[in-house]
């Protein structure tokens, strides 16, 4: 394996510029976002130089290491700091640098008006900081630094207002969500250090192939478990909705872009345990299929247009996932999937956030309305995004999806065909409500109050939003371009090389695609042409009305486990003030009573303490005498 | 039926009746009585099984020297004196004689586990040269460490007790008679020079404890013993008084 | 060998009059008694023993006895003269 010296850099500028602005305080306030945003620059340079450098490198040395330190030497437990850089990893650091890049510089015009940016710049670059070293780790373990980190700059982010207590409140909900994938993920390096006896990726690929099934099946699950909670899966999906509270460019980042695809990261990375283990993987693809289903159900009655976008995140991570699931075959794709939904995610969230700076932070689709004609930029690359994602040709998300729901058909069997036609309805519903949101915020008439004044937004707001754009439509196409995402990470995921046979040909599943679309677009312009209220209709069906609840997950979460949690403290708590605390009181009590009996004999009366003598010489008497019987 | 039988079985039962009298009878000194009959049954069988020494020497210091210092003692503190029956600490007497009863039967059990099948040897061979001489060779010989202490002990309970009788000198007592005949005369009123009146003086009773008659009739205290106040054995001295002093001038002048 | 019981049932009179009467004269006066019982049994072992060991220890209780009711009558006197009574109820400073 190569060894580099470059690669500390890419955590390492990020992490000490981080450092730099939270320890100057106010004083780093005029300069602080500048500094940020070109140590964030600083790092997409290195990841770029890097990435040139292995372009010219063969397939096997390719990957590249580099060793910071030993880090825990205990026993049989050896874990180095190293850092890993390989084909796969390559493209998450690109994708993390670039695109946050883009928003550290569209932040500087977003957070202009704020006091704090200077903080939001800090987190933002710690941000980045940890998820790189997310990517980069060399074993589970550095991975989950990586892991926590990216989890508390989620937190941080989210509750960035935490004037507002719903803001902070939150942040904390997604940091507990968090925290239950995170029990998954150390459950899981204890099983692989149980098993195998190391924690590092190239150390258990060597020891895969003779440990036993079940072992695996569990640390896949629990794998499963940890992806779930960081990407927002069924069932801990419940955070992703209110992380909207965080300032827009942190949705856009860590929400649709980064954070909520480490889970993805996470599963691909361990594809040796999955493609050993098969139940773990078809947990994984049901998990994807009602994620996917769900997600799209959530955004087609959603009204606040960043929790729309932030179901159909949910929903587009679950076709990533589904992907996954499908082992060498689908990997590649899952992250070609995930590379264009940066783009194109991320490019709509910047817009959404353009449209509220211009309507004074209005997040409600139903004030808004015939805002083309006012902001035509943010119009024309949110709806460059839009037909990305909805999966029109010859845009980014074409041909990722495409792929997905072709890799789903070719499984095989009744799963492939499950699978594949809940992929092909997600497509449907996802065509839906991305029209929706498209008609009701730039389409039809103006809905907006007389005291807003829409305005296109700022050069250092567009600009990343163009490029981003620009990456929607093209992104996909290069990427598939004689089949080079396959080609690149196949020495990583697929080193066998598997033949995937075609259930179907590839061009009727390409058109059951465009049908597909074509199908809930037409259904969307139909509902949403005309005329539209600007309050929320209260009228509506069952279907909407759960849809609104966020398909009652919330209510399960309270009804399953907040509840008995809070009777089970309760319980406890009652436990410790009457059991623990009276058995304590209770000795007292009883030290406290038996002194009082005792002290009845203290009476002063001689004669007392004489009839005391005589019946202690009685029972010395009846000693002597049970004892020479 | 040997001597020993019939002496044995006709004092037993005395000495046990005596015992219990002395337990229940009211005044102290009937206890002390009794008990000086218990002593002396006690040293008539000490005599009884050889132990001629001890049985003289039991009477002559216990019943003699000891329960005589008990009466003396007695007569000092008061020789009414008296328990009332009535009993103040709740459930003493009949766990004291629960107690008793238990102890009395748990000893005899264990005496009687204890003793049967032994014979008794009797004090003919150790005797052999006379109790006193058999006595005297085991406390000059064997145990004459013990002698030594307890002669000590002796020495230490003399002192002990002369130390505590003692009484300090009252303050008066220590200023010299002519100190005291000087405040004498020089008191409060010439009563305190003259002396104090005599009882039954001037009265129509001739006993100690009736008071001295004032010229005007009224009783005085200062006439009585003050120990007889101390003991409680004073009268009313207000009963008497006389309503009406006899007019002595009229008849004369008659 | 009947004098063992004979002082058993001396002593146990002597103990339960320690604890049953008031005056600390009779109190002292059972004391004397549970003494003289302990006598009576050791003049008694000496005889059935046939050593006269039983005697001296007699000997020596009752000069013990002895020291002890010179001793203790002195202090109720003592107490006597201080309180004015004799009852041994009325010593009972020691109660709470």
């Amino acid at each position: 394996m190569n060894q580099s010296q470059n690669l500390v850099y890419l955590i390492a500028l990020p992490l000490f510029s981080s450092a730099l602005l939270m320890l100057l305080g106010r004083k780093a306030d005029k300069w602080g976002h500048i500094l940020a945003t070109s140590v964030s620059a600083g790092a997409f340079g290195v990841g770029l130089m890097e990435f040139f450098a292995m372009l010219g490198r063969s397939e096997e040395m390719r990957p590249v290491t580099q060793k910071l330190f030993t880090w825990i030497s205990v026993g049989n437990l050896q874990v180095d700091a190293s850092l890993l850089l390989d084909q796969l990893s390559i493209a998450f650091v690109l994708l993390i640098t670039g695109v946050g890049t883009l928003i550290h510089i569209y932040s500087i015009a977003y957070m202009s008006h704020d006091r704090d940016r200077r903080r939001f710049f800090a987190y933002l670059n710690f941000f980045i900081a940890a998820m790189l070293l997310l990517v980069l780790g060399d074993s589970y373990l550095n991975l989950y630094v990586g892991w926590e980190g990216v989890g508390l700059a989620s937190y941080l982010l989210i509750g960035f207002w935490n004037q507002k207590p719903e803001y902070a409140t939150a942040a904390k909900k997604a940091f507990v969500a968090n925290r239950v994938g995170d029990f998954g993920l150390s459950i899981a390096i204890m099983i692989a250090f149980a098993n195998f006896g190391n924690v590092s990726f190239h150390g258990i690929e060597e020891k895969v192939s003779g440990a036993n099934e079940a072992a695996l099946t569990a640390m896949g699950l629990m794998l499963l478990l940890a992806a779930a909670g960081k990407s927002a899966q069924f069932p801990l999906q419940s955070w992703l909705g209110d992380a909207m509270a965080g300032p827009t460019p942190v949705s856009a980042l860590i929400h649709a872009a980064t954070m909520v695809t480490a889970g993805v990261y996470l599963i691909a990375r361990s594809h040796f345990i999955f493609d050993n283990a098969p139940d773990a993987q078809l947990a994984v693809v049901i998990i994807g299929a009602i994620t996917l289903i769900f997600g799209a159900l959530i955004g087609t009655a959603k009204d606040d247009i960043k929790k729309a976008l932030a179901a159909s995140t949910m929903s587009q991570i679950g076709y990533m996932i589904l992907a996954t699931g499908f082992g060498p075959a689908g990997y590649a794709f899952a992250i070609m999937h995930l590379l264009t939904h940066g783009f194109f995610k991320a490019g709509m969230f910047l817009g959404a956030g353009s449209v509220m700076h211009g309507m004074n932070d209005e997040v409600n689709m139903r004030k808004y309305g015939g805002l083309a004609r006012v902001m035509p930029i943010t119009a024309i690359t949110f709806g460059l995004g839009y037909l990305a994602i909805i999966g029109v040709p010859p845009f980014a998300g074409f041909y990722s999806k495409d792929k997905i729901i072709e890799t789903a058909f070719n499984a095989g069997g009744t799963k492939g065909i499950l699978f594949g036609c809940a992929a092909l309805l997600g497509a449907v519903i996802t065509a839906f409500y991305m029209t929706r949101v498209m008609l009701m915020t730039f389409g039809g008439k103006k809905r907006w109050a007389d005291d807003a004044h829409p305005h296109e937004s700022p050069f250092l707001m567009w600009a990343p939003m163009a490029v981003l754009a620009i990456g929607s439509v093209s992104s996909g196409f290069l990427l598939y371009q004689g089949k080079a995402i396959v080609n690149w990470l196949a020495p990583i995921v697929d080193k066998h090389h598997h033949e995937h046979e075609e259930f179907l040909p590839a061009t009727t599943i390409t058109l059951m695609a465009i049908s597909a679309v074509v199908i809930g677009v037409v259904i969307a312009i139909s509902k949403y042409r005309g005329e539209l209220s600007s309050e929320a209709p209260s009228e509506v069906s069952l279907w909407t009305r759960i849809a609104r609840r966020d398909l009652l997950q919330d209510d399960a979460n309270e009804f399953l486990f907040m509840r008995p949690g809070q009777r089970l403290t309760n319980l406890l708590v009652k436990i410790d003030r009457s059991v623990i605390d009276g058995v304590v009181r209770g000795i007292g009590s009883s030290a406290v009573g038996s002194a009082r009996g005792l002290r009845t004999l203290q009476s002063g009366y001689v004669r007392n303490y004489a009839l005391l003598i005589l019946i202690g010489a009685l029972l010395i008497m009846l000693a002597i005498w049970v004892v020479t019987l | 039926m040997s001597g020993s039988t019939v002496i044995f079985w006709l004092l037993a039962p005395m000495t046990v009746a005596a015992a219990l009298g002395m337990l229940l009878v009211k005044k102290a000194v009937h206890s002390a009585i009794l008990l000086a009959f218990v002593m002396i049954n006690l040293a008539i069988f000490y005599i009884m099984q050889d132990a001629a020494f001890l049985g003289i020497v039991q009477i002559v210091v216990y019943t003699g020297a000891v329960m005589m210092l008990f009466l003396f003692i007695l007569m000092l503190v008061g020789v009414d004196s008296s328990d009332s029956l009535v009993e103040n600490i709740k459930g003493l007497r009949p766990t004291a004689i629960f107690t008793g009863l238990a102890l009395m039967a748990v000893l005899t059990s264990l005496i009687a586990r204890a003793t049967t099948g032994r014979s008794v040897v009797g004090l003919e061979e150790a005797n052999f040269e006379g109790n006193v001489q058999g006595l005297a060779r085991l406390l000059f010989r064997d145990y004459v460490w013990a002698f030594e202490v307890i002669s000590a002990l002796l020495i230490t309970a003399a002192l002990g007790a002369m130390v505590l009788a003692h009484t300090e000198k009252s303050p008066e007592a220590r200023l010299s008679q002519r100190v005291r005949s000087m405040a004498r005369f020089r008191g409060a009123s010439i009563g305190t020079a003259a002396g104090l009146p005599g009882s039954g003086v001037f009265a129509r009773h001739n006993a100690v404890d009736v008071p001295a008659l004032l010229p005007d009739g009224k009783p005085s205290d200062l006439s009585i013993s003050t120990v007889l106040a101390q003991r409680g054995d004073v009268q009313e001295t207000k009963s008497y008084a006389l309503e009406g002093l006899p007019k002595i001038d009229e008849e004369d002048s008659k | 060998m009947n004098f063992i019981y004979l002082s058993a049932i001396l002593f146990v009179i002597g103990a339960v009059g320690v604890v049953v009467r008031r005056n600390a004269i009779v109190v002292f006066m059972c004391i004397e008694l549970m003494l003289n019982a302990a006598n009576l049994a050791f003049v008694t072992f000496a005889h059935m023993n046939g050593n006269l060991e039983g005697q001296v220890i007699a000997f020596f209780t009752m000069v013990v006895a002895a020291c002890e009711v010179v001793v203790g009558l002195a202090i109720i006197v003592t107490i006597y003269r201080s309180r004015r009574s004799a009852s041994v109820d009325d010593a009972s400073l020691l109660s709470r």
